[in-house]
């Protein structure tokens, strides 16, 4: 096992495939000459040149259409999309396309398509580049939505991305860049549509992703201290979404808050919590909480910030609400 | 061209023609579900722009496809069994009138968003280009397509990667209801390639000799790797946008002096002023499409409907 930052693993997962598999390429704004917005394909323009490191126009619904026609050719296009806020310019090839094509055209076309992007807020970016929109793309059945909270996942689950015939959207956290972890040195990938128990315990369950695995680790920490175990489930990929994982926990602990950075309404948590309630009715000890991001556009003011987005003690206070009423 | 491939090209103009209009009355018997769109009075555009392609060059258009499909060489069997929603159209039923597309015959649809096809296009062009292929991308739209973004972030992406492929505007003279004047800044679509340094040219839509000489000519520029080009092919549409169309927008008498102008006419004339072929032999290719389609619509009304278990296929590739 090595330790390795987040950027480093995606990087890898990247510059391995393309080692790899000749038909794998990357097209973006600022993925070549410039090494990526977030540096994550430094290096790559140089080594594997710009046919297959493509600087692209600031032209999102060309980013994402051209990667379709790509794949549509037997391509493996991984299309960057600077963030995910940007990728609303793209929408329409994200979901009227990409996500209808293998369905409408009664299975002849096939998309082996990637397009990665960047999530988040907490950087004080303002309200049109700060947004978590990740549930509004999981609506749509057809696309794959995939959304890795720690170095190992990320490169395991862009390798499985890049080699499926499936499009996905694949998201990463903006910071969670600098997360370092280990990462196994050996090859392997990690299977899109799979929750995992991140951290076991025996008292409550927090169902969670992304940045907010992070945020959930650390709540369970101090919550540890207090004796509480909480088993922390890391949904990995929000379609297909894997419950299994969850629905075990939840028989065994009884109680759940569900944590993400994204809104309330409409949410991830939303889903998962109908889906407990739905499928695990008899085992609910405690009504289910949601931790989300409040209802705001999110600005830009610091302070102001951290308030609208979800923090380690309001998943405290989430976990002591299910256990205590 | 042989005498056989001019006669095919007429064949192919009234199969389309009559394939509309009996889907026209399919439709009004309740028999077509949604919208349909017909290909009335463009047929020389899509017969003579696609008798120039090679095999391996890929065809993609818009939602008005019934046509298009019947020139990339799919039965008209399977256009009306697609039209009919049966198992055994085109797109399995999934797809319907706005939604064909055959993968073994370069034909990549068939696209309901407007304009939403073109940067696809690019993507396609860019897919030869990068594997090296001796392929053009054909990509058809409407003189509407023309104003919505895409167009523009296809076109400018085409040029600045030299992508091996050619724009046909099939400009029909209106977008739904609306007249181009009353929606381009410019009456000539050609003229917005002019802002992406894209060479281009303006075409009778009419006249079917008169686009395949436009296409032969293009495609082979593209092919030696001269990167793409416009061509705006001047058309009209005799029926409504879709079905059910009050045509409030434009008068009678200006849907009659185009129908003088008729695309199968103009070419018949051709046909026989050329000597290529005498009445007769076009009465018989009149009487063989007329056999075919009636085949066509039986087929397709005793098709299968498509399982239930189809309802959750394809949805993914995998899981």
């Amino acid at each position: 096992m090595a330790r390795i930052t987040m950027r480093e693993a995606i990087s890898q997962a990247l510059w391995e495939e393309m080692e790899t598999d000749p038909n794998v390429f990357i097209l973006g704004e600022e993925v070549g000459v410039w090494g990526g917005t977030y540096a994550v394909t430094k290096g790559f323009y140089d080594h594997f040149g710009p046919e297959r490191v493509r600087d692209t126009p600031i032209s999102e619904a060309a980013i994402v259409g051209a990667a379709i026609g790509a794949a549509l050719t037997g391509l493996r296009p991984v299309a960057e999309l600077m963030t995910i806020n940007f990728a609303f310019s793209a929408m329409d090839h994200i979901v009227n396309e990409a996500a209808k094509f293998h369905y409408m055209f009664g299975g002849q076309f096939v998309l082996p398509l990637v397009i990665r992007t960047v999530g988040g807020g907490g950087r004080q970016l303002g309200a049109t580049h700060s947004q978590t929109p990740d549930a509004v793309f999981a609506h749509f059945p057809g696309l794959k939505v995939v959304a890795p909270g720690t170095p190992a996942d990320a490169k395991g689950l862009l390798k499985s991305a890049i080699r499926s015939n499936d499009p996905i959207l694949f998201i990463e956290h903006a910071t969670l860049y600098q997360a370092r972890d280990e990462v196994p040195e050996e090859e392997y990938t990690t299977p899109i549509g799979k929750a995992a128990v991140h951290r076991p315990g025996d008292d409550v369950t927090i169902v969670t992703y992304s940045k907010m695995l992070e945020i959930s680790t650390k709540a369970a920490d101090k919550l540890a201290q207090e004796g509480i175990q909480a088993e922390i489930i890391d949904l990995r990929s929000l379609r297909p979404l894997d419950m299994e994982p969850a629905l075990n926990s939840f028989k065994k602990t009884n109680r759940a808050v569900i944590v993400e950075e994204g809104w309330r309404s409409y949410g991830v948590g939303s889903e998962v919590a109908a889906r407990l309630y739905e499928e695990a009715f008899d085992y609910i000890d405690a009504p289910i909480r949601r931790v989300a991001q409040k209802e705001v556009p999110l600005p830009y003011n610091r302070t102001l910030e951290q308030m609208a987005l979800p923090q380690v003690e309001d998943v405290i206070k989430a976990v002591k609400e299910v256990l205590h009423g | 061209m042989e005498k056989e491939a001019y006669l095919d090209l007429y064949y192919q103009m009234v199969l389309i023609r009559r394939v509309e209009e009996v889907a026209s009355q399919l439709y009004q018997q309740g028999k077509i579900g949604g919208f349909l769109h017909l290909y009335i009075g463009q047929e020389a555009v899509s017969t003579g722009l696609i008798s120039a392609r090679k095999p391996q060059d890929r065809v993609i258009t818009a939602y008005r496809d019934h046509g298009v499909a019947i020139n990339c060489g799919i039965p008209a069997k399977e256009v009306l069994a697609e039209l009919l929603g049966k198992a055994t159209g085109v797109s399995k039923g999934k797809g319907g009138s706005m939604h064909m597309a055959d993968v073994s015959k370069n034909f990549w649809g068939g696209h309901a968003v407007v304009g939403a096809h073109l940067p696809i296009a690019s993507g396609l062009a860019l897919g030869d280009l990068y594997q090296g292929n001796d392929t053009v991308t054909i990509c058809m739209f409407g003189d509407g397509a023309s104003n919505i973004g895409y167009f523009h972030e296809a076109l400018n992406l085409s040029k600045v990667w030299n992508l091996p492929v050619l724009w046909v505007c099939e400009n029909n003279q209106y977008g739904m209801g609306t007249a181009v004047e009353r929606a381009s800044a410019v009456s000539e679509i050609r003229q917005k390639a002019l802002g992406y340094d894209i060479p281009n040219s303006r075409v009778d839509g009419m006249d079917l000799i008169a686009v395949r000489e436009a296409a032969l000519d293009t495609i082979q520029k593209i092919r030696q790797g001269e990167g793409p080009y416009l061509v705006e092919a001047v058309t009209y549409r005799y029926r409504g946008h879709s079905m059910g169309d009050p045509e409030r927008y434009r008068k009678a008498e200006e849907v009659k002096k185009w129908e003088e102008n008729d695309p199968i006419g103009i070419y018949m004339r051709f046909l026989i002023a050329h000597k290529i072929a005498v009445e007769s032999e076009l009465d018989e290719i009149e009487a063989r499409v007329e056999t075919e389609v009636e085949e066509a619509v039986q087929f397709a009304e005793s098709s299968p409907e498509p399982a239930p278990q189809a309802l959750f296929e394809h949805v993914y590739v995998e899981g």
